[in-house]
């Protein structure tokens, strides 16, 4: 049988973050918003969410701010995952399936390389 | 949409787009009852009762000034189908309150999906809002709620990758137990 966490385990990952994030606030702050109104939720915006959101955590990316928005009048390209890094130009991706969404924060996010074959041209 | 939870993340946007600050979503099932009922609560700006009509039904009512979605007709629909209902209580400055019932054990009745992942992509990438989350299922309970978790990160985002699977594991975890049986905790 699992048991629920308590707030002693939340302590512990909220240290365990602090100690990561003082060895790794180097590159400029990394953002990604996801469209989630109903058009980006019908394509399927959650669970290109949730990849990104599983992405961070397995590859324990720090600093990474992640949010969301609603529908921005591209429906038929959703879902619409945009990233900022640092003072570059925010990068629209249309069509994101949660494979894509994995390589747009291990590539984009992580490494600054876009993943130009699914860049909308805004 | 083909699950209950990404129609119930639908709502649940309306009322972040609503700017409240205080969000409570409420999924029961019950074979005894048998019924699925889900509610989504804010304290957002609220809506007159002529907004109302038109969000419930964009094609009857006549003003075109503001723009409403399908995303509530269409869970409407759904669970009309399945001798349910949705209904929307809504008060201009004072926030909204909606809750859609299902017969639970109807053919047609939508899978209820992955409920854990619609409610941790709300909590996690919408901070500025206290969120408060209770299943029930044949009488067991599973109460989250986000205040003690942010007054413990102190400042520590929630997207940090061990918040993020703390989260996670506390979501997924607190579901599949209250469905299996095992005793529930509030966290």
């Amino acid at each position: 049988m699992t048991t629920i966490k308590s707030l002693e385990d939340l302590k512990r990952a909220r240290e365990e973050a602090l100690n990561k994030k003082t060895a790794k606030a180097t590159s400029g702050v990394a953002q990604i918003i996801v469209g989630m109104g109903t058009c980006g939720i019908a394509a399927g915006a959650r669970d290109a969410m949730k990849s990104i959101l599983d992405t961070i955590e397995s590859d324990s990316l720090n600093g990474v701010i992640v949010s969301q928005t609603g529908c921005i009048g591209l429906c038929e390209k959703e879902p619409i995952v945009q990233v900022i890094i640092g003072e570059e130009p925010k990068v629209t991706y249309g069509k994101v399936t949660p494979e894509i969404a994995a390589r747009i924060v291990r590539d984009h996010v992580a490494k600054h390389t876009i993943v130009q074959d699914h860049v909308i041209p805004m | 949409m083909r699950e209950l939870s990404l129609h119930l993340l639908d709502i649940a946007e309306n009322s972040i787009a609503a700017d409240a600050r205080n969000i409570q979503i409420f999924v029961g099932e019950d074979d005894k009852s048998d019924l699925l009922q889900m509610s989504v609560k804010d304290d957002g700006r609220g809506m007159d009762a002529e907004t109302v009509a038109r969000v419930i039904d964009p094609f009857v009512t006549s003003r075109t000034t503001r723009k409403v979605g399908l995303g509530i007709p269409l869970l409407k629909e759904a669970a009309e189908l399945c001798n349910g209902s949705l209904t929307i209580e809504s008060q201009k400055g004072a926030g909204t309150q909606i809750e859609v019932k299902f017969q639970r054990s109807h053919i047609d009745r939508m899978p209820l999906g992955d409920l854990p992942t619609t409610i941790l992509n709300l909590v996690a990438t919408n901070p500025g809002i206290h969120w408060v989350f209770t299943y029930q299922f044949n009488g067991r309970e599973f109460v989250f709620d986000d205040a003690p978790i942010k007054e413990t990160l102190d400042g520590v985002a929630m997207t940090e990758p061990p918040v993020l699977s703390y989260l996670r594991e506390t979501l997924v975890t607190g579901v599949k137990e209250t469905q299996i049986g095992y005793a529930s905790k509030i966290v």
